[in-house]
């Protein structure tokens, strides 16, 4: 079963080639069920490499599966397509087919009626295609081509609906700020090749101890810059709030589950590199991980579309994984991964049957009292809801109370930092909930104003939708079973089941002290206590209405950060870019015509030579008999 | 006696030279130009080539020279060119110079290889015989040479001249009326 | 009355420096002269100052074949000359009046 890894993304890139050629025909919504389809028999191939993997011992879950030779130059630089199956790339490629398949489902009820359907389609089976060789790749190319693949596929998604001149700006946002993220995947596999003369991650972590720190730390480094950018950390998150131009099981698939996985990915996978390089290496990733997490948070405390709110989420929760990676948890950053997938993925596609009940309605101040109307929907997005908040034993709690603990062993202020980001997290979730699901139904008065509907009520969405909540409401229940802490009470057949699988791929994870393991206890109540502080405060403010709700502006316009980077931009930006513009438009172009200029110039006057009159060739001829003869006398010395 | 010669028959050569240039008239120069060739006719003769002297005065002056005459008759004699204009500025002065280069330059050569050694050439065995005969022997040793040695070009020129007569009279005819000429924009109406 | 010294005899060198001029005066003749006629007539002065130089190297080095070269070289200017004429005749028969510096453009 091994050997059909390669399956694995050739699945949906034969569904991405066969809508290609006959989706129109196809249409809705058996495009829909096809694509589907592709991205569910690649789950079940991922299952079946997974159990082979799994029956395998420890050191022989390494294996590289060479296509062919892709980039055969010689010289040491040869690079082949080639996939690589250890427990790393198989975990992603499990939630990354799984959740895949289950949002390819959903959308066939979400898109349908849409007039290009088959098309959202073709673009969804590319990105799976994409995101797949992203993951399996055993080099730093091939993952790049995934890399650029899944910038590629969230433009195309994000401005699907490119009529909207909103939807389109975001998209080219995005793949502009993605953009300057790949600059810096770029810079690190130049200085990656330069250091250890390979591409391969198997060359690179094997070399890993003999690298320069100075170099490790600027691989690193460059890596972080490429992830931060993918992974919407600042100052390159500015795309991800403005992504949610697209339909929501866009947003849901790329920009909860997998896309924005791939900078936590890239960085788990150089892990032994990043272990080599400078201490603050790794004090820059947690930092700017803490912060962007704290910053996302308080963002999300005042938006009020409902997508917005997941969005800002998003940005928050990643900033927990990049704190994992930069206090050297990689398991724990994994692990968040996994479970986050799980609970956002169902947060998005809970908010996208709101939206759809809604008939396309997202503010969430014309929402409220929703979950009579809308049970299912209700309760899959309650689920979410305790799981991101991290009460236990929802799986959100196990995976952010890892990485709190390993955050206190590197720095208390670090794991001050996560803390209250766990508060507020409890807090605008909680808020969120309400708003949508409980208090007074406000849909009335805002149809009113739209008056096209009369009288609407909002409705359940239909089965193909409501399936893939249930199933992820059910992951994010028992999701945390993978790595359940080393507490006396729970079986130790159980523990830490996940950094088992990990280990081997792992060989830089830091280890914890003992008196982080000794508090581990203390502080799993301390962050359930936050949590629930958190839900009581929303609960106080927004359903009970003991208190005035906080939402400044500056909060909901994200701090004035992106009226900063336009300004920027606008301003000393733009003189940039036109003086760069005029130099190419006036040196170069102009030292090109400028040749051409003189060389006409020069045949101009020439030209002139050609009088067609006789008695000036006489002379000419003339001229050069002379010349000749001055040329014999003086240099051959006739005389 | 030789000095004599060579003095009066080089200032018949240059006279008529400068006489080809600067006259305006052009029968005038014409007949400078015979003046030229009879002075070079002496002077083969100094040089011992009687027979070139005998067919320089017959094709060159009696045939050639003639032929410049009927055209010029031909195409009316009223043709004085006015040498006091002279359109392209720079053209004397170029000239002049260029005039005065070639002088000085040949004169240089000819003078710096006064001495030196010729190269030997050896006549063919014809040739040589030829030269033993005390009367004809130039134009029998030069008719040794041409149809011995350069028989082949001797053959060649006779059919230059054949093609040169075809060549003319095709060029210098009036075009039938309906017929196209040989030159561009000639013919086509009567 | 006796001639008490010694008349210099011309060399070759003198010959050849004559025939230089004389094809140094063609060459102007040639650059200055607009009449077609004319300019022929100077080409033929510097035809017969080469044939010049011929015969006299003919005769300093022994060699017949110079003058054997100054036969060909009449013949050939015989041809030119018809052939040229020829060519002005048909010229000046649609232009009377016109001189080398009409004739500058390649059509009429």
């Amino acid at each position: 079963m091994l050997d059909l890894v390669w399956l694995i993304p050739a699945l949906p890139l034969a569904g991405f080639l066969f809508i290609l050629l006959f989706g129109r025909k196809l249409g809705d919504p058996k495009a829909g069920y096809f694509a589907t389809a592709m991205v569910g028999a690649s789950f079940l191939v991922t299952v079946g490499v997974f159990l082979d993997l799994l029956s395998r011992g420890h050191d022989e879950r390494s294996h590289v599966f060479t296509l062919f030779s892709w980039v055969p130059l010689g010289n040491g630089f040869s690079v082949d397509l080639a996939f690589l199956a250890d427990p790393l790339s198989l975990t992603m490629c499990l939630f990354v087919t799984g959740i895949g398949s289950l949002i390819h489902l959903y959308a066939v009820g979400y898109m349908h009626g849409d007039p290009r359907f088959s098309k959202f389609f073709l673009y969804l089976n590319l990105f799976a295609f994409s995101m797949l060789m992203l993951v399996l790749g055993s080099n730093m190319l091939v993952t790049f081509l995934g890399w650029e693949g899944v910038g590629t596929c969230s433009y195309l998604l994000i401005s699907f609906w490119h009529e909207r001149d909103s939807a389109a700006t975001a998209g080219k946002k995005a793949f502009i700020t993605n953009r300057v993220g790949d600059w810096g995947f770029m810079m690190a596999m130049f200085f990656a090749f330069w250091a250890v003369g390979s591409l391969d991650y198997s060359v690179i972590n094997g070399a890993a101890g003999g690298i320069a720190q100075s170099t490790a730390t600027a691989i690193a480094l460059f890596c972080f810059v490429g992830a931060a950018g993918k992974s919407a950390q600042l100052p390159l998150y500015l795309w991800l709030p403005d992504a949610m131009e697209g339909p929501t099981p866009v947003s849901a698939l790329i920009h909860a589950a997998t896309m924005v996985t791939a900078g936590v990915y890239l960085m788990v996978r150089i892990n032994p590199v990043l272990a080599v390089s400078a201490s603050y290496a790794g004090w820059i990733i947690a930092g700017i991980g803490a912060a962007t997490a704290l910053y996302a948070a308080t963002v999300a405390v005042a938006q009020n579309d409902i997508k917005k709110v997941l969005a800002y989420s998003t940005v928050s929760q990643l900033g927990y994984m990049f704190l994992a990676v930069g206090s050297g948890a990689y398991i724990a950053a994994i692990f968040h991964m996994v479970t986050h997938a799980f609970f956002k993925a169902l947060l998005f596609l809970g908010s996208g049957s709101v939206i759809h009940g809604m008939h396309h309605e997202q503010d969430m101040r014309r929402m409220g009292a929703l979950r009579k109307l809308m049970p299912v929907t209700a309760i899959t997005f309650i689920v979410g809801w305790l799981a991101i908040a991290g009460v236990p034993p929802f799986a959100g709690f196990w995976s952010k109370d890892e990485i709190l603990l390993y955050a206190y062993d590197k720095s208390p202020v670090l794991y001050v930092v996560g803390l209250a980001t766990a508060l507020l997290t409890a807090y605008y979730m909680t808020r969120q909930v309400i708003m949508v699901f409980f208090g007074e139904a406000r849909w009335h008065d805002a149809h009113e104003e739209h008056g096209a509907h009369g009288d609407f009520t909002p409705h359940e969405s239909p089965k193909t939708m409501l399936a893939p909540l249930v199933v992820l409401a059910g992951l994010s229940i028992v999701g945390g079973v993978i790595q359940l802490p080393g507490w006396f009470w729970v079986p130790k057949g159980l523990q830490h089941k996940l950094e088992d699988w990990l280990e081997a791929v792992v060989p830089g994870e830091a280890h914890l002290s003992a008196s982080a393991k000794d508090l581990s206890g203390i502080l799993a109540f301390v962050a359930i206590a936050i949590a629930l502080a958190g839900i009581a405060a929303a609960i106080a403010v927004y359903a009970k209405h003991r208190a005035k709700p906080i939402e400044p502006q500056i909060l909901a316009d994200a701090w004035g950060y992106d009226r900063l980077v336009s300004n920027f931009m606008g301003g000393p930006g733009r003189k940039a870019f036109e003086g760069v513009a005029w130099a190419d438009a006036n040196v170069v172009d102009g030292a090109v015509n400028g040749t051409g200029e003189l060389v006409r110039a020069v045949a101009g006057k020439a030209r002139l030579l050609q009088s067609g009159n006789v008695r000036t060739y006489a002379a000419a001829v003339g001229a050069g008999v002379v010349l000749l003869l001055v040329w014999f006398v003086v240099v051959r010395g006739i005389l | 006696m030789e000095l004599f010669v060579f003095l009066v028959a080089g200032a018949m050569v240059l006279g008529g030279g400068v006489g080809v240039v600067v006259r305006s008239h052009p029968v005038h120069a014409a007949l400078s130009l015979i003046l030229t060739l009879f002075g070079v006719a002496v002077l083969f003769v100094a040089q011992e080539a009687h027979f070139l002297a005998a067919v320089q005065v017959i094709v060159y002056a009696g045939a050639i020279v003639v032929l410049f005459l009927f055209v010029i008759m031909l195409l009316g004699v009223d043709n004085t060119e006015n040498l006091r204009i002279e359109p392209l500025k720079i053209q004397r002065p170029v000239a002049a110079v260029i005039g005065a280069g070639l002088v000085a330059l040949l004169g240089m050569a000819i003078i710096a290889s006064r001495d030196a050694k010729p190269p030997v050439v050896i006549p063919s065995e014809a040739v040589r015989d030829a030269a033993l005969d005390p009367h004809n022997s130039n134009i029998k040793a030069l008719a040794r040479d041409v149809f011995g040695q350069h028989v082949l070009a001797f053959e060649l020129t006779s059919v230059l001249l054949v093609i040169a007569v075809v060549a003319t009279v095709m060029l210098a005819r009036k075009p039938k009326p309906g017929e196209i000429g040989p030159l561009v924009g000639e013919g086509g109406a009567s | 009355m006796i001639v008490a010294f010694d008349l210099p005899v011309p060399t070759t060198t003198w010959y050849l420096l004559l025939s230089a001029v004389l094809f140094a005066i063609g060459t102007v003749g040639v650059m200055v002269r607009r009449n077609p006629l004319v300019l022929f007539m100077c080409i033929e002065l510097m035809l017969n100052a080469v044939n010049l130089t011929f015969v006299a190297l003919a005769k300093k080095l022994g060699d017949i074949g110079g003058q054997s070269t100054v036969f060909f070289v009449m013949v050939v200017a015989a041809a030119e000359v018809v052939v040229g004429l020829g060519i002005v005749v048909a010229i000046l028969r649609r232009k009377p009046n016109a001189t080398t510096d009409d004739m500058a453009e390649l059509k009429g």
